[in-house]
């Protein structure tokens, strides 16, 4: 039998970001909230500080801040006519752990995403026609609007201190920012970052050719700067050693600098480390959860946490398979497309494209920060027409100069030997010579894309692995060699010796690492028959559980995620605060 | 002992710094201790294996060390005497099937396995009498891109497999910061200008084209000379 603790309000499941922001909502709502975080404490001092933390082999090489995939990982097929195995060393994506969770991390690029991409469906039926949608892909609506959104995209945007320059201000649109862009209610909090030499280059060759470069909104601080809770962050020093690693400098938007320290101020908040949860746990009738079971790490104890309200926030697909080892809601069947759970699982398109210098052009890309790049918006979304193009979606484009750590970094044009003195020499002449443009596409819901509990692997607790089916659609496919082919336009009036444009091909592969952007398996919508979660991110199934994070997107636009999770978040928070707990219960009928 | 083990006992652990000329950092802070130059894991055939290839796989130049010269094959048997050789944060429970090459790694071997295994099989292709080792440069390439191509069977898996791992540690020794053996007196930093672990760019970023030639520095130096943020600004804590 487990242990039983004294009943609480409220129980958060992993304590990132989006759990310290709600935490700290309904803590101040006067609820008991307890924070349940399978890994460890830590802090900017002394975990994050240098010299330890300026180490690319422990962390952007072996990953230390990361998931441990000995304890929880994935298995992998791409479709269901392959069996999926384990992914046995993290590889294309990589999930966070302990306190702060991949908000800790993260490189800090934050986004809003297009009006036009929370109604997908809708706008691309009603401008191109019915049948322009392909067959295989399962696009919906979000059931929310960017105007809704907008007011918490707002106070996240002030809570974390992003740098930028607004492109549409209450609809007028402004110069240096990205005029593709909702209209947004202020500035930004902070200044945008400015230029370096590889977005300089790049933003030079766009506007020659008529497009619109601004800097990427940053959450590396641009200025020391105090947020509404009180919290101070400092500038950002340029260092290189942000994604992956922990920021020494008290620069870089983690919960641990803008907002945790709040929250354990409270004295009706308890955080219990090392707390693996591994069920929701329900009523006999599966319509009210009535707490989580967790293991103590330490003790290996199983304990029980009562709670009138259970909040997922963990790492998205990691919610899921909290979801579907819970027995909430009904697992997707790609066979007959019923079911929620699993749905409509989403990632992110990337593609690339590196211009080659003469070795007299010094760009340092060491001189790096998470979001220190220079990017274009015409090819996100729908800014462009896509009348005849056969895809829906699109990218943006970016000159990023996020550090230049050797062991990962050392571009070689394409034929190089992949080793030899050839290889060495050819590393030598390129490392400070060579500029890589990112193309950050958007990733389409697709029928056969899904996630599921696996039949045969358990993690070390003896739970299923969550089975990731996945490739890229032709839609996405199609799309990023779209905007590959736009990008190396740009790219040949940018003053290299050698243009070397880079394609997306299939099969996905888990193994090189593309982005943490996984998205979806418990999305958000209006209706109970197709989506796992309201327009609050409240359970349909069972209303007093709310999942938080991106696995509500039902599929992925062009843009970092990070933004839409923490304004989801605030807006969740409004909902229960304001409307929930007055009356508990389904917040859409 | 190898030749170049017995050298730098005897030469004292300055000797590479000023055989390459690489600047006034001398490496002993990365030489504490006997490090670096006594194998923990490998044996000596294993050794001289691992020396010989990855001086082929990242070659000594006349201005730039290799692999071999910086300390490559200390750093891999560290790393296999340590918690990545035992298959730290490496899922290994079955049941264990080939897979496809974007299902990643799929064997039941610890790295430390991999390796012991892979070059026992190499060891028995080639007999004792005429090493790897001892082979031209052109025959140690031919015969490592063989294995590059998976044209050995390894106990039932394709060579290939342990020659990605092989080059992929070897790459990691030869960048990563010398506290792990490997990188000696930061030469890979010094021949491609990165900086290394002391690192602030805030004032410079914005100077485009900016000759950039400050001698790279290790994470052991930064411990001196940085200065450190030294009280915790936060409040709280696990409660």
């Amino acid at each position: 039998m487990p242990i039983r603790k004294k009943p609480v309000d409220v129980v958060l499941v992993g304590m990132g970001l989006t759990a310290t922001m709600i935490g700290k909502e309904l803590a101040e709502a006067g609820l008991t909230v307890v924070g349940l975080e399978r890994g460890v404490w830590r802090d900017t001092v002394p975990d994050f500080q240098s010299p330890a933390m300026h180490d690319e082999l422990r962390y952007a090489v072996r990953q230390h801040l990361h998931q441990n995939p000995e304890l929880e990982t994935y298995t992998f097929r791409n479709n269901t006519n392959q069996t999926a195995l384990p992914i046995r060393t993290l590889g294309s994506f990589l999930p966070g752990t302990d306190v702060g969770g991949a908000a800790v991390h993260w490189n800090g690029q934050t986004w809003r995403f297009l009006p036009s991409d929370f109604v997908t469906r809708s706008h691309y039926e009603s401008k191109y026609g019915r049948n322009f949608i392909p067959a295989d892909l399962t696009v919906q609506d979000w059931g929310v609007t960017y105007d809704e959104l907008e007011p918490f995209y707002d106070r996240f945007e002030y809570l974390a201190g992003i740098g930028g320059q607004a492109g549409n201000l209450r609809g007028e649109i402004k110069p240096g920012g990205n005029p593709f862009e909702g209209p947004r209610s202020r500035e930004y909090p902070n200044p945008p970052t400015k230029l370096a030499y590889a977005g300089a280059l790049f933003a030079n060759a766009a506007l020659e050719l008529g497009y619109r470069p601004f800097q990427v909104p940053s959450a590396n601080m641009t200025a020391t700067y105090t947020n509404p809770e009180g919290m101070t962050l400092q500038p950002c020093m340029v260092c290189g050693f942000c994604e992956r690693f922990g920021c020494e400098h008290f620069a870089k938007s983690s919960p641990q600098v803008m907002l945790l320290p709040k929250l354990m101020e409270k004295e009706n908040f308890e955080l219990r480390t090392q707390a693996h949860v591994i069920k929701v746990l329900l009523d006999p009738d599966k319509k009210r959860a009535t707490g989580v079971l967790y293991i103590d790490l330490d003790s290996r104890a199983e304990i029980e946490q009562p709670a009138d309200l259970v909040i997922l926030c963990s790492f998205g697909i990691n919610n899921v398979k909290l979801l579907l080892n819970s027995g909430i809601g009904r697992p997707y069947d790609p066979r007959t497309g019923e079911g929620t759970i699993g749905k409509n699982y989403s990632y992110q398109t990337m593609a690339s494209v590196s211009v080659f210098y003469p070795e007299s052009v010094n760009i340092n890309p060491f001189m790096g920060a998470g979001a220190l790049g220079t990017a274009i918006d015409d090819y996100n979304g729908d800014n462009f027409d896509h009348s005849g193009l056969g895809f829906l979606g699109g990218a943006y484009v970016a000159a990023y100069t996020t550090g230049a750590r050797p062991i990962e970094y050392h571009p070689v044009p394409p034929g190089t030997p992949r080793w030899g003195v050839d290889w060495k020499k050819a590393v030598r002449r390129h490392y400070n010579h060579t500029v890589g443009l990112t193309i950050h596409g958007s990733s389409m819901s697709a029928r056969g894309n899904y996630l599921d509990l696996d039949p045969t692997y358990v993690d070390a607790y003896g739970q299923p692995l969550l089975r990731m089916t996945f490739d890229f659609p032709d839609s996405d496919v199609k799309m990023a060699n779209y905007v590959a082919a736009r990008t190396t336009e740009i790219a040949r009036l940018m003053g290299g010796e050698l243009v070397s444009p880079g394609d997306r091909s299939t099969p996905y592969s888990i193994v090189p690492y593309q982005t943490t952007h996984n998205t979806g398996g418990a999305i958000m919508g209006s209706d109970p028959t197709t989506s796992a979660v309201n327009r609050y991110l409240q359970s349909w199934d069972v209303p007093n559980v709310f999942v938080q994070g991106a696995s509500a997107y039902p599929q992925n636009p062009g843009y970092n995620p990070t933004g839409t999770v923490g304004a989801l978040a605030y807006w969740s928070a409004k909902a229960i605060r304001e409307q929930y707990l007055k009356n508990p219960g389904p917040l859409v009928r | 002992m190898t030749e170049i083990a017995r050298r730098e006992l005897l030469q004292g652990a300055s000797a590479l710094g000023l055989a390459f000329a690489l600047g006034s950092h001398a490496s002993a802070q990365t030489q504490a201790a006997g490090q670096g130059s006594v194998y923990l894991f490998f044996t000596e055939t294993e050794a001289q294996f691992i020396e010989a290839a990855v001086e082929r796989l990242i070659p000594s130049e006349p201005e730039w060390p290799g692999a071999r010269a910086v300390g490559v094959p200390y750093y891999i048997d560290l790393q296999l005497a340590g918690p990545y050789g035992r298959g730290d944060r490496l899922y290994l429970r079955g049941p264990f099937a080939v897979g496809l090459p974007g299902q990643g790694y799929q064997l039941a071997l610890t790295p430390a396995q991999l390796y012991r295994t892979s070059l026992a099989a190499i060891a028995r292709e080639f007999g004792p009498s005429t090493p790897f080792a001892s082979l031209t440069d052109a025959d140690k390439d031919r015969f490592l891109r063989r294995l590059e191509a998976g044209e050995l069977t390894i106990d039932g898996f394709s060579s290939a497999i342990f020659f990605e791992t092989l080059l992929a540690n070897t790459i990691e020794g030869y960048f990563a910061d010398p506290a792990y053996g490997g990188n000696r007196d930061m030469a890979s930093w010094r021949m491609i200008g990165f900086p290394g672990a002391f690192a602030a760019y805030a004032a410079v970023y914005t100077r485009h084209g900016l000759k950039f030639d400050r001698a790279p520095m290790a994470m052991a130096e930064v411990a001196h000379h940085d200065d450190h943020h030294a009280a915790p600004a936060t409040a709280g804590a696990a409660r």
